[in-house]
């Protein structure tokens, strides 16, 4: 069953360099909008583009994109776990502490 | 599955795909291991919104985003590491691994002073200046401590799994058409990368 997935497929170095290139512009951006303020916005434009990061080091870098769609799968199951626990652990929190 | 590399290596008992998944669980249970943390950061700074912005301010955000470059140059080099053993390149995969320990070490070597600078100034457990700051203050510097804590440990653990494969790539053991263990301590890796790229904006750049 040793079944070789990348021996057919050579990913190219452009590619990874364009991810790359693409990482540094968003960090730049994220760090260039931490000067302003956008009120309530801020931890939420912050974590889009730390989500957006994310997708490019997981698609590109760990190949998620071109594996098996098992891979995908498991990270599913496992954000939709961290999910779950964190609502019930906010409707928890609300109902303890409202905010003012 | 009968193609070219089952012929090949056979006699191996090779599964590389296995040996991938296998990774993946590992990382998956390492993501839920921060997830947590990030839940509690999440209830605390629901709880203190105001005190963490006000200790966020006190963090070195040039640290944090030289840290973040080193870390996702770092990233892309094990990657194309990879891909230059496929290609054959073997020197050149040898010498983008080594970059990447450079880079890894750089990162630590950031985060001792970093962390020095604030044990300076007093503030770690039980140190002097935190009997001055306020309850959600003294929190975020635990959760501060704890978190990039464990995500250095994380950092060491990595550099010395991609220290092994540069080994390994030497001795012939990882080779263009061997090379799962590279991939899974390069999936490692950009596990630890994904994981600052949380932790960077959250700390640093919430003021």
């Amino acid at each position: 069953m040793s079944e070789n997935t990348h021996t057919q497929q050579h990913p190219g170095y452009g590619l990874y360099i364009l991810v790359w290139a693409g990482l540094v512009g968003l960090t730049t951006i994220t760090v260039a909008l931490a000067g302003f303020n956008l009120a309530g916005l801020t931890v939420v434009t912050a974590l889009a583009i730390a989500i957006v990061k994310s997708l490019l080091v997981t698609n590109y870098f760990m190949h998620v994109k071109t594996d098996s769609p098992v891979f995908r799968v498991f990270i599913f199951v496992c954000i939709a776990i961290f999910i779950v626990v964190i609502v019930l652990t906010f409707f928890d929190l609300t109902y303890r502490f409202p905010l003012k | 599955m009968n193609n070219e590399a089952t012929l090949n290596h056979g006699h191996s008992h090779r599964d590389d795909l296995g040996s991938k998944m296998g990774m993946w669980l590992f990382l998956l249970t390492e993501l839920l291991l921060f997830g947590g943390m990030f839940i509690l950061y999440a209830s605390y700074r629901y709880m203190y919104a105001d005190n963490f912005k006000v200790a966020a301010m006190h963090l070195d955000t040039l640290i944090g985003s030289v840290n973040t470059i080193l870390l996702l140059t770092s990233s892309l080099t094990v990657a194309l590491s990879i891909a230059a053993l496929q290609r054959k390149q073997t020197r050149f995969s040898v010498y983008l691994l080594l970059f990447t320990i450079v880079a890894g070490g750089a990162f630590l070597v950031n985060k001792y002073f970093e962390w020095s600078a604030k044990i300076g100034h007093g503030i770690y457990p039980k140190g002097p200046e935190m009997a001055n700051l306020s309850d959600g203050e003294v929190i975020f510097y635990g959760l501060y401590y704890v978190m990039t804590g464990l995500h250095a440990l994380h950092v060491i653990v990595g550099l010395v799994f991609i220290g092994f494969m540069v080994v390994f790539i030497l001795k012939g053991k990882q080779t263009f058409d061997n090379f799962q263990r590279l991939e899974n301590a390069g999936l490692y890796w950009h596990l630890v990368d994904i994981i600052w790229i949380f932790l960077f904006p959250l700390f640093y750049l919430i003021h």
